[in-house]
């Protein structure tokens, strides 16, 4: 796989003071040390505490993910180039209607940076592993899948009460006038996933590999690998609502993730420069 | 029943039809346009029904809850309220307040339909709720706990109203209290559906759940005193001592938690001003596009103006308090609407900065929800209309009502009825055994 190269990794980090230790617990939790605080604290850098738990010493490291195969995106910001192809993907794929969406791409503006004048940020349901939508439906018509971790609708059993949609950090739900209920995203479970299908078509047909995709317990799989590396920050939205999201962002642009990915080691320092 | 031959009828004070019949036009007339207004909001509705609510209804993905939430829970919460202080009297034993528990009750229960009315018309598929909430129930869920909870309540209401007419004081009591537990329980949740959801940092914490309660005793106040006063404009006779008294001391309970609600008002906005969630939806309500409904509305109408003519009432001059708690249901119900509206106006994506969430969202209720919102509200106006009337003024002393056998209670005022070979003295005291 190749990636453009678009060393754009411009946000000032505001350190990471501001992190209260209880938040900075939580993520130690998930296996995730905090590196840094961008954006007046709203987006928080999270980054594989793999390599500093034994420096640190009593750090807690999840050895084990909660779920198996354990779904989850990590998407590459700085890749997406707003085509919107996962989009129409995903609207053809699961028969999504205009008043819907289950993903997006966000835009955000810069004014005064040097490299680039926009970002653009892809939002989907983040398959919380404490989803406030499952606590608040009433009838359990929206559940967590105790084998993948998926969010999942039971649309026969969903009976409007719209509950979930304000209970939703991420506004990844909409009602579904034709299915009756509330329409969120699965993974592709039902149109994909199930049928044998190793890619939802977000990332099945991201033309820059913007959104990565897989299982978070596989150390061979892309996402393992993305997560746990310590070169460059890796995020969630909305830390402090405290729903354990699955999908991570990172800028995704330096020379060292694609060497995770091309299966390099990294080299730090070569003895025979010196 | 026990060998009292003694028609239903005029146990309960139940005057029937042909009390309607004898109204004078202008309330027959606004029967009708209650009536009409009614079942024309119920047309609408089921129209909405049939054609789906997204083409007919204001509600969008991103503010799904609209006008129709505000109205029910303006419905509900003066249903708990007029259950919390009419509790005063009938359960809790102020004598003061026992008179006005037959009408708050009756009340209480209408306006509970009412807001069930309203609800109907904003569950998708309300048919399913009967199913699923029972055999795949939710616990850690606030809706399934509000369904419940409010069931419970307005069967417990109902039974206690069903004990106050037939005057068994002991059991009316004892229901009164499962009722007011259950509805205190099912109210506190219905802020707690709110407060519990903690990505919707205007409505997280447990300020709602509080405030509901409180709210919801200054409603229950305020539509006794209204109810009660309105009712003496249509017919003067419901007034006696007792009632005088009754309404002096909703009154001052009135004046009490209108002050309490300023207290929790000013807080609202003041913790609001300094926190980034909220500033914002505070802001709106300052000066932006919600400053007339919370000016206006909910400060001038709901509040402040309602209290200084309800002081200088002295809780004895009834056109005053009429007018003051007339102008405060307006008030209070759109502070109801500015609770549930405005909490959803921010974007959760607002807070990244990105441009598609940079404004707030705007709603507008469409005709469809206005007239669901009237077909409760009408239906509630209509059935209190009918019971002035047909429950004649849900007095508790009419001489002519007072059937063979019956007297009137000494202590609360009630009709009681001797068992074979009893004395007065001992009626009263097997009325009003104490639990
Ligand atoms: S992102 Fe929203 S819909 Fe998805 S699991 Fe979390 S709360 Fe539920
Ligand atoms: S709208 Fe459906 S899925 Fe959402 S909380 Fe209500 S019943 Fe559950």
């Amino acid at each position: 796989m190749k990636f453009p190269k678009i060393n754009l990794d411009s946000l000032k980090n505001e350190g990471t003071e501001s992190v209260t230790n209880h938040e900075r617990r939580k993520f130690m939790k998930l296996g995730l040390a905090i590196t840094g605080v961008y954006a007046g604290g709203k987006i928080l850098s999270l980054s594989s505490s793999i390599g500093t738990a034994h420096a640190s010493g009593g750090t807690e490291i999840v050895k084990k993910y909660p779920y198996n195969p354990h779904y989850s995106m990590v998407i590459r910001q700085s890749l997406c180039i707003d085509c919107e192809k996962c989009v129409e993907a995903c609207n053809k794929t699961n028969h999504v209607p205009d008043y819907g969406y289950r993903t997006r791409i966000l835009t955000k503006k810069y004014s005064g940076t040097l490299d680039k004048q926009v970002e653009f940020i892809p939002v989907l349901c983040n398959h919380c592993n404490d989803a406030p939508c499952v606590r608040a439906c009433p009838t359990v018509a929206t559940f967590k899948d105790p084998i993948t971790g998926i969010v999942r609708m039971d649309s026969k059993r969903c009976i409007g009460c719209k509950t979930c949609m304000l209970a939703c950090p991420y506004d990844a739900r909409y009602f579904s006038f034709e299915r009756h209920a509330v329409d969120k995203c699965d993974f592709c479970w039902e149109e994909r996933l199930s049928k044998g299908e190793k890619l939802t078509a977000c990332s099945a047909s991201c033309p820059t590999g913007a959104r990565t995709f897989g299982n978070l317990t596989d150390p061979e799989n892309i996402v393992f690998k993305l997560v746990h590396q310590l070169e460059e920050q890796v995020w969630v939205l909305r830390p402090a609502d405290d729903t354990k999201p699955n999908i991570f962002y990172m800028k995704g642009n330096m020379l060292s993730v694609d060497n995770i990915l091309k299966e390099q080691k990294f080299k730090y320092y070569d003895p025979n420069k010196v | 029943m026990t060998g009292r031959m003694v028609n239903i009828s005029k146990r309960w004070g139940f005057h029937g039809v042909e009390a309607l019949k004898q109204a004078g036009p202008l309330y027959k007339l606004a029967m009708g346009m209650l009536a009409v207004m009614a079942l024309a909001g119920a047309v609408v509705g089921i129209h909405g029904f049939f054609v789906g609510y997204h083409h007919v209804y204001g509600v969008t993905k991103q503010i799904p809850w609209g006008l129709l939430i505000s109205t029910y829970i303006f419905c509900v919460v003066t249903s708990t309220g007029l259950c919390i202080i009419s509790s005063i009297g009938h359960v809790f034993g102020g004598e003061a307040f026992m008179p006005i528990a037959k009408r708050a009750v009756y009340m209480s229960i209408m306006f509970m339909l009412g807001g069930f009315c309203i609800i109907f018309f904003d569950i998708e598929n309300p048919f399913r709720m009967a199913i699923w909430n029972v055999i795949s129930p939710n616990f850690s869920s606030n809706m399934w706990w509000m369904g419940t909870l409010y069931g419970a309540y307005l069967v417990f209401m109902i039974i206690e109203y069903y004990f106050l007419l037939e005057q068994n004081h002991a059991l009316s009591r004892l229901m009164g209290f499962f009722g007011l537990v259950v509805g205190i329980a099912a109210h506190s949740n219905l802020g707690g559906i709110f407060g519990m959801l903690h990505g919707r940092p205007f409505w997280y914490g447990p300020y709602l759940p509080i405030y509901f309660i409180f709210s919801a005793a200054m409603s229950g106040g305020c539509a006794i005193l209204f109810f009660t006063t309105l009712g003496w404009r249509f017919n003067p006779e419901i007034m006696n001592q007792r009632m005088e008294r009754a309404v002096k001391a909703v009154t001052q309970v009135t004046i009490f938690l209108i002050s309490v609600i300023i207290f929790f008002t000013i807080w609202k906005i003041v913790t609001g001003m300094v926190s980034e969630g909220k500033h914002l939806i505070i802001m709106s309500f300052l000066t932006g596009d919600y400053a007339i409904n919370f000016w206006v509305f909910e400060i001038f109408l709901g509040m402040v103006l309602p209290l200084y003519l309800l002081i200088r009432s002295r809780g004895n001059n009834f056109n005053l308090i009429l007018t003051a708690t007339g102008l405060m249901m307006v008030g209070i119900f759109f502070m109801r609407y500015d609770i549930v509206i405005p909490g959803q106006m921010e974007s959760v994506f607002h807070s990244l900065g990105v441009v598609e969430e940079a404004e707030l969202l705007k709603y507008t209720p469409s005709f469809h929800e206005i007239m669901v919102s009237l077909f409760g509200l009408a239906f509630i106006g209509f059935v209190y209309l009918a019971g002035e009337k047909m429950l004649n003024g849900h007095q508790l002393e009419k001489h002519e009502i007072v059937p063979e056998g019956g007297y009137i209670c000494p202590g609360c005022g009630a009709i009681h009825f001797m068992e074979e070979g009893e004395t007065e003295e001992e009626a009263m005291k097997r009325h009003h055994r104490i639990w």
